[in-house]
């Protein structure tokens, strides 16, 4: 470690001031802190100690909690590609196919995103911030399996400079980094991220006899006009012949289902989601509320009625699309979500509402949570102003009293 | 008829190297008064020069805005320095002491003749005297104008900073004193004097006789011991309010004024930090040297000397001097060393407030630990947020405090607080900051905008 040090301490000078790579300083600065936590000193005059967190060990936590739906997520592409093939497969020849899929998007996304960043953090010479450490995962976890590389890249480019260092960095943002991404592919390349897009299947392979790749939304939203038969029905008929009982309750949230590499899994997230609020890095009142937000959206809409799909049992909303992947890993975000405490309850509940809503009365996307999400990400400012406004006006009363 | 606030936010920084309750007499040589250890202070006019004999009591210098802010010589002796740094600005007044300590005679009072003293008297003879310097006016923490009248005087009775200095023992045996000290404020303002005691500590008799006063309890970890968390919940201060703050330390010094006619600063500073060998208590007067208690006191060379506490006090060298308003003079490690791998190892071993991966301070809350100076990462723009808010016990939203005085939004940061807090209130908040922002400097600059705007 010694030599290490000696070395970076050796090629420090050139980077600093007046050296020969000086425009590079932030580049070698990540570089180095990343090696060494630095040995800067608190100032002459105030808190002369501070506490061990900083940036880097609190997004790691956050990347740690997201290794559960991880390494479910590369089971499970090999597990829906030989399903869907009807081939018996053991474990490790599931866990290949999913590495095979997953790994080089991982690398992509962290690659471009990080290029990214570092260029940037040159040219408008700020120093390269952290967040891009959880972003660079989160955008592999809400791709399908198959998603073409190149497409990967482009948005995790777009998501980068546009979602965020427009804004002037980590911390400046109003979108999430991740979720822009994933926005920016379905509005630019519909075909490749919406439909039946979300098993790993080659173009050559044979599927199975009766596959369908419709996922549980899909199947609850077309219930009424093909068979029907009510939304649980359908749900439970479908996958007869070469995947039994595919999208029962009990499979929906244990995640053996095709979707995003992953977000399939709402054990997984929910595991996530205890380890956020265990190490207080996620909000606990924003989990809860969106949960509680879909549910209670879930039971409303169940009151009114009308078709199978709205219909739909409340509980089936909480472990079907990504709703517990939004609720945990997305809407925490703490940059981009409320920022008071009383707002956290407010901007939960309305994702949750908001995501049960747009899956069940938009027929064109069935999906909602990315959308409720990026929605309220706008709304969270306005939130906060209420917020801080209501605090003002205590402050205020107080005086006559 | 005092309240009782219970509260539930805050953070207790548990360190190594307590004082314990002894005192040792030294007798440093030098004392020093600095300038700088005050606020509100437009400029300093020096009234001696160097070679001049001064007693305890005499001016050393005025403010030249208001004449009437003298600062005096806390011993007697012979000014041996004026220390002046860029553009003449005065640093410090340096006095060599005498071997017995003459003071300059002020009136004496019997404690029936205070009942009937005016508050024109005992101003008159608390500025001269330079005693007045211990009334710090809220807003901004600055030092009491005497054209005001505060709607009331707060005391905080309790010291629950690290490493504090415990008034139990630094103020034993000094009832009679701090009683005339409370007798003499009350002139002062119109409506009372809150004495704020922690509710499950012990409580002193200096503080349990008190009379005249009203008591209120409070209980919680820190900042509970803060002056100014303690006006937010009994008095709170909104635009164009006055409220004086003194320490019990002040009271008494104020209590021996009247009592004995002399400016008498004698104090017990404790010295305590995970570096001292010998952690205790030592005599002196205000603005000691502090170069004769560390001699073959210290465990190791390389340490940071603090005079006050650690959350908000002053780097000092090693032969330096206490602030005027400092208690404790804290010695810690010097962090200037890299750690490899640093941001990710776990440790239990450096304390947090969090509990993010890999930081299990948590599970050992009674552990005394050993800080260092290091900041622990690099500072970063505002993104983890609500942890400012755990531990900041009062209606207030530092995060946007800060960003409307990082902004210069004037009105936001009225409407959002600024009156009521200074830089020790919201010290925890620059300890947990994930993204290491210097909370109390920042705080300064807006109530400096604020104060002159």
């Amino acid at each position: 470690m010694k030599f290490l040090r000696n070395q970076l301490d050796k090629a420090k000078h050139n980077f600093e001031k007046g050296g020969k790579w000086e425009k590079f300083y932030y580049a070698f600065e990540a570089i180095d802190t990343f090696l060494f936590a630095p040995n800067t000193t608190n100032g002459l005059r105030g808190a002369q100690v501070r506490d061990a967190v900083d940036l880097k060990r609190l997004m790691m936590t956050v990347i740690i909690a997201m290794v559960p739906c991880l390494l479910f997520g590369i089971y499970n592409v090999g597990h829906q590609h030989f399903l869907a093939l009807g081939q018996e497969a053991v474990l490790s020849e599931k866990i290949m196919i999913g590495l095979i899929q997953v790994v080089p998007i991982i690398i992509v996304s962290y690659a471009t995103g990080l290029g990214v960043e570092f260029i940037f953090s040159i040219i408008r010479r700020h120093p390269v911030n952290e967040g891009f450490l959880v972003s660079g995962m989160l955008i592999p976890l809400v791709m399908p399996p198959d998603i073409p590389l190149w497409q990967v890249a482009v948005a995790t480019i777009f998501a980068v400079i546009i979602g965020k260092e427009a804004f002037g960095g980590t911390g400046m943002n109003i979108l999430n980094v991740a979720l822009t991404a994933r926005a920016f592919l379905y509005f630019a390349y519909p075909v490749n991220i919406a439909g039946e897009v979300w098993t790993y299947l080659p173009d050559k392979a044979q599927a199975v006899a009766g596959y369908s790749g419709a996922t549980p939304l899909a199947v609850a939203a077309q219930a009424g006009s093909t068979s029907g038969a009510n939304a649980v029905e359908a749900l439970n008929s479908f996958g007869a012949g070469w995947a039994d009982n595919l999208y029962s309750f009990w499979n929906l949230f244990v995640g053996f289902i095709p979707g995003c590499i992953g977000e399939t899994s709402t054990l997984m997230c929910l595991i996530g989601g205890l380890i956020l609020i265990v190490t207080g890095t996620g909000s606990w009142k924003i989990i809860v509320s969106v949960f509680a937000g879909a549910f209670g959206m879930g039971l409303f809409i169940n009151a009114i009625g009308g078709n199978p799909f709205v219909e739909l049992p409340a509980q089936y909303h909480l472990v079907m699309g990504g709703l517990a992947f939004g609720a945990v890993f997305m809407a925490t975000d703490p940059v981009t979500a409320t920022q008071t405490e009383t707002g956290k309850w407010v901007y939960g509940f309305l994702i949750g509402i908001l995501t049960v809503l747009i899956r069940v009365f938009n027929p064109a996307y069935p999906e909602g949570i990315m959308l409720a999400i990026l929605l309220m990400n706008v709304f969270a400012p306005l939130i906060d102003y209420f917020v801080v406004s209501a605090n003002k006006k205590r402050r205020l009363k107080r005086a006559t009293v | 008829m005092g309240k009782f606030i219970r509260l539930k936010k805050g953070f207790d920084i548990n360190l190594a190297g307590k004082a314990t309750p002894k005192t040792s007499s030294i007798e440093p040589e030098t004392f020093v008064i600095k300038p700088t250890d005050f606020y509100g202070i437009y400029m300093p006019k020096v009234v001696v020069k160097e070679g001049d004999t001064v007693k305890a009591g005499s001016p050393l210098f005025h403010d030249k805005k208001n004449e009437k802010i003298v600062f005096t010589a806390p011993v007697s002796g012979e000014i041996v320095e004026i220390n002046r740094g860029e553009k003449r600005k005065l640093l410090e007044v340096k006095i060599l002491a005498d071997k017995t300590v003459e003071y300059v005679p002020f009136a004496k009072y019997s404690v029936s003749d205070i009942a009937n003293l005016s508050r024109e008297k005992a101003q008159e003879q608390l500025l001269t005297s330079g005693a007045w310097l211990n009334l710090v006016q809220r807003p901004f923490g600055i030092v009491a104008d005497p054209a005001e009248t505060p709607k009331s005087i707060f005391i905080s009775a309790f010291d629950s900073a690290p490493l504090a200095a415990d008034y139990n023992y630094t103020l034993k045996g000094q009832e009679q004193a701090f009683q005339i000290g409370l007798d003499v404020l009350k002139k002062f303002t119109t409506g009372p004097i809150h004495l704020n005691v922690h509710a499950e500590r012990e409580i002193s008799p200096v503080f349990a006789q008190a009379k005249g006063v009203e008591v209120n309890k409070f209980s919680g970890k820190h900042p509970s011991g803060c002056v100014g968390v303690q006006i937010h919940h009994i008095d709170p201060i909104n635009k164009g309010d006055v409220v004086w703050t003194i320490n019990p330390t002040g009271v008494v010094q104020i209590g021996k004024l009247f009592l004995n006619g002399v400016y008498d600063t004698s104090r017990l500073i404790a010295l305590a930090g995970s570096e001292v060998k010998d952690p205790q208590y030592y005599k002196t007067y205000t603005g000691s040297s502090i170069k004769k208690m560390l001699q073959d006191n210290l465990k190791q060379d390389h340490v940071r000397v603090v005079s006050g506490n650690v959350l908000t006090g002053t780097k000092i060298p090693k032969d330096g001097y206490v602030g005027f308003y400092d208690q404790v003079v804290s010695i810690i490690p010097e962090g200037d060393d890299y750690e490899f791998l640093g941001w990710i190892n776990p440790t239990a071993s450096k304390l947090s407030f969090h509990r993010a991966f890999g930081l299990l301070s948590f599970l050992v809350p009674k552990k005394e630990f050993v800080l260092d100076s290091n900041t622990h990462g690099e500072p970063r723009a505002f993104v983890q947020t609500g942890v400012f808010e755990g531990v900041t016990p009062m209606d207030i939203l530092p995060t946007y405090l800060l960003k409307a005085i990082i902004a210069e939004d004037f009105d936001e940061m009225e409407e959002l607080g600024i009156y009521e807090v200074i830089e020790e209130d919201l010290a925890l908040c620059e300890f947990v900051d994930v993204s290491k922002h210097n909370v109390q400097q920042i705080l300064r600059e807006g109530i400096d905008l604020i104060q002159n705007s």
